[in-house]
């Protein structure tokens, strides 16, 4: 083999062990977000955990499984679009509600 | 033919990218923006509700976590299924792609199970306003399960027809998009286990 594909399988060899850490760390926090839901907590303090937790999952998933840690500008510039229309479409039912909020 | 955008399996120079990838990656961004809307509509009815059961009162919790860790595990498979390929390895990549499938099959199997018990309990979507949600939701989900295994699927079966025709980087440019697509499922999947099951 070359040095090319020398360099190319040992790059494969590493992300590998990466795509293992990240798995037992994406069930781990499986596993607490489940514990924490038999603490029964208020419904505001619950989404507040679940949330942040389910974020740092899909973090995980997208800077390893999708390769996101090591791509392109091009990428980014969709993505930045994506998260701006996506936030104005959470934000906004939120805000029209926060007259009578019940949760 | 002039005017079409010619297939590549090298990337371009001025994005860096495979038009393949770039592509996915557009459609992405708009299956982003569709279950956003899903999510938009579950806050306005849950914050317009007078009443909204915890998930946990209406859902099975266990066979959910259990179908969180399954999806999991099958990107797992789905990223060494790349990762088999990357390596030249194209039976460990069969092996791979069907657990990939088998384990979207289990999800599927999990989740009829649910869905089942609900019915059996007169849980149906115009019983009241969070099971129609969360049909919805998991409905849609679940076409999407169903649409990436059988993409995963060809895959698993024809990739050694590529490999051995020569079209290596084409298969492996097509998995890795595929396989973006399957971690996408993934991770809507995160978001609506703990929406629907534990809020």
């Amino acid at each position: 083999m070359d040095n090319h594909a020398v360099n190319h399988a040992a790059d494969i060899d590493r992300q590998v062990r990466g795509y293992m850490v990240v798995f037992v760390a994406l069930l781990a926090m499986t596993a607490v977000t489940v514990g924490v839901s038999y603490l029964h907590l208020e419904v505001h303090h619950a989404i507040e955990v679940a949330l942040v937790i389910a974020c740092f999952k899909a973090s995980l998933v997208l800077l390893f499984f999708m390769h996101l840690i090591s791509e392109r500008h091009v990428i980014f510039v969709i993505l930045a679009f994506t998260v701006a229309f996506f936030l104005v479409l959470m934000i906004l039912p939120i805000l029209t509600n926060l007259d009578h909020i019940r949760v | 033919m002039e005017g079409l955008i010619p297939y590549i399996t090298e990337p371009r120079e001025d994005t860096g990218l495979t038009n393949g990838k770039i592509g996915i990656w557009l459609f992405l961004a708009s299956e982003i923006m569709l279950f956003g809307a899903f999510f938009a509509t579950y806050i306005v009815m849950r914050l317009g509700s007078d009443v909204w059961p915890r998930g946990w009162e209406a859902q099975n919790v266990p066979l959910g976590t259990v179908n969180t860790a399954v999806l999991i595990t099958s990107s797992v498979t789905m990223v060494m299924a790349w990762a088999s390929l990357e390596r030249s390895d194209v039976k460990k990549f069969q092996m791979f792609a069907a657990a990939t499938v088998a384990l979207g099959a289990v999800f599927l199997v999990i989740k009829y199970i649910e869905y089942t018990s609900h019915f059996h309990e007169n849980m149906w979507p115009r019983t009241d306003t969070y099971l129609a949600v969360y049909f919805t939701m998991t409905g849609l989900h679940a076409l999407h399960v169903i649409f990436g295994m059988s993409v995963n699927g060809y895959f698993w079966l024809a990739g050694p027809s590529y490999w051995a025709a020569g079209d290596r980087q084409l298969l492996i440019n097509r998995v890795e998009n595929a396989g973006l697509f399957w971690h996408f499922v993934d991770i809507v999947w995160i978001f609506l286990f703990p929406v629907l099951y534990l809020l």
